[in-house]
């Protein structure tokens, strides 16, 4: 019956062979990314560590970087998805300068591109596993906004990765107001980073914050967060407690 | 060494609700704005209202960026039949099309639940109301997504039309005023922004007439 059987093309992604061809599950992996809107434009801060599972196994990855003349982006997740998101975005912005027309990709279009690259492979059950944040400024316009990695994307005045959502975001929620200085608001995302190194066991203290505005993207030296561990409660955290908490 | 499973889901809920209400001569269309995904928000002012022709308005809840996907294909098709038509598409024009584009991934489907709301050619309100593939139906109201099981009884409640099998053909849209529909719009979000974990933080209203497209929001209840 061998007319009967279907003879797959070589590249496609059925079949039992493709799977090894498919993500299954990230192996090099960042920790969160938190982001902010503030008076000149956008502040966004990530450490700089590379997990392999529980393994800290490289620290000194640069999770934001600049994309053309109005955009930044950081990426969580699997570090050579996020390399090769940088390799799309490399052509894009290849291809629109090259019409040389004094016009150049904004943040809102850097955006819709990598939703849509996100989303199309979703579809083809092969993704990036990512989670972006793409933040900018163009013409006066703040732009802040996030997609992941099965392409569910918004954009807002605050947005965090992964366990930023649950620890950052509350923070952000309550402090966070129109028209921050660039000092206060390198201080709340401080504030957020201090949150999530004390509670992220991913999370590590070498960190970079970066700036967007209109003049440019600076991205600061690394730098360590001071940290306190004297308190009270963590001196004998057994003390008291039945079982192993 | 056994076959993987898949540890990753194409699908998310990102939760919210939808209703839509036909009138004489206009249409209401609301949703709220709240998205989120399990037991967090991930943002307060998501609109999930699209204007798909000068009369003809889709609400979609379920998962963003398939709802998303959806609206911008029916955005494009739109485009095209405009080149093609040198007119805008009819409302009950637009249904088809969406019934059609959904059942198009029958097999992989878009994770969306939309209602379609608008003026028919002859300027009366109508509302369709869809399924996850395509199935649908004309009717004087309807209410889709998270808080759709407590919007619903109440709106049959207070719009219930005739039973669509009854001879001759009775009229299903609500002999309501405007006003009087966009408040039970707002009654009724806030009573499932009560109960419906994922309901709240704003509605935003949008009313198709005569002259016309209006948008209104309402504030609500942000836990």
């Amino acid at each position: 019956m061998d007319f009967m059987a279907s003879k797959q093309p070589e590249n496609s992604l059925l079949g039992p062979e493709a799977d090894s061809q498919r993500t299954l599950y990230p192996y090099v992996t960042g920790t969160s990314v938190v982001a902010l809107k503030y008076k000149d434009g956008i502040l966004m801060a990530a450490d700089m560590g590379g997990s392999y599972g529980s393994t800290l196994r490289y620290k000194n990855v640069e999770r934001m970087k600049a994309i053309g003349k109005h955009s930044l982006l950081g990426a969580s997740g699997e570090i050579s998805d996020f390399q090769e998101i940088l390799r799309y975005l490399d052509d894009l912005i290849l291809y629109d300068n090259m019409w040389d027309d004094g016009n150049s990709l904004g943040p809102k279009e850097v955006h819709n591109y990598l939703t849509r690259v996100m989303y199309n492979r979703r579809n083809k059950f092969n993704p990036l596993w990512n989670s972006l944040v793409l933040g900018g400024i163009k013409n006066g316009q703040k732009y802040l906004g996030t997609v992941s990695m099965i392409g569910v994307n918004f954009e807002d005045d605050h947005v965090a990765t992964g366990f930023g959502n649950h620890l950052a975001r509350p923070i952000l929620r309550q402090e966070w107001h129109e028209n921050l200085s660039f000092e206060d608001g390198v201080k709340l995302l401080e504030k957020c980073m201090r949150v999530l190194l004390y509670r992220d066991r991913s999370a590590i203290n070498k960190l970079q914050i970066a700036k967007i505005t209109e003049e440019g993207m600076t991205i600061s030296q690394p730098y360590s967060l001071k940290t306190y561990w004297e308190f009270s409660a963590f001196e004998n955290p057994t003390q008291g407690a039945v079982g192993s908490w | 060494m056994a076959k993987q499973q898949a540890n990753w889901s194409p699908y998310d809920n990102n939760g919210g609700s939808c209703v839509a209400i036909a009138g004489a001569d206009y249409c209401v269309i609301a949703a709220d704005t709240r998205m989120s995904t399990g037991y967090n928000i991930l943002t307060r002012e998501y609109s999930k209202i699209c204007k798909l022709a000068d009369k003809c308005v889709m609400a979609s809840s379920g998962f963003q960026a398939d709802v998303k996907a959806l609206q911008k294909q029916l955005a494009a098709r739109h485009l095209i039949y405009q080149h093609q038509h040198n007119k805008q598409m009819s409302c009950p024009a637009m249904a088809q099309l969406l019934s059609n584009t959904l059942y198009y991934k029958r097999f992989f489907p878009y994770y969306s639940f939309n209602v379609l709301g608008g003026l028919d050619n002859e300027g009366k309100g109508c509302v369709f109301t869809y399924d996850a593939v395509g199935s649908y139906e004309k009717v004087g109201y309807s209410s889709q997504g998270s808080g759709s099981t407590l919007i619903t009884p109440f709106l049959d409640n207070q719009l219930k039309s005739p039973s669509p099998l009854l001879l001759p053909v009775q009229d299903a849209v609500t002999p309501l005023v405007e006003a009087e529909a966009i408040d039970l719009v707002k009654t009724v979000f806030a009573s499932a922004s009560e109960r419906d974990i994922y309901t709240g933080d704003k509605i935003e209203i949008v009313v198709v007439n005569a002259t016309g497209i209006r948008r209104e929001y309402m504030e609500l209840r942000k836990d």
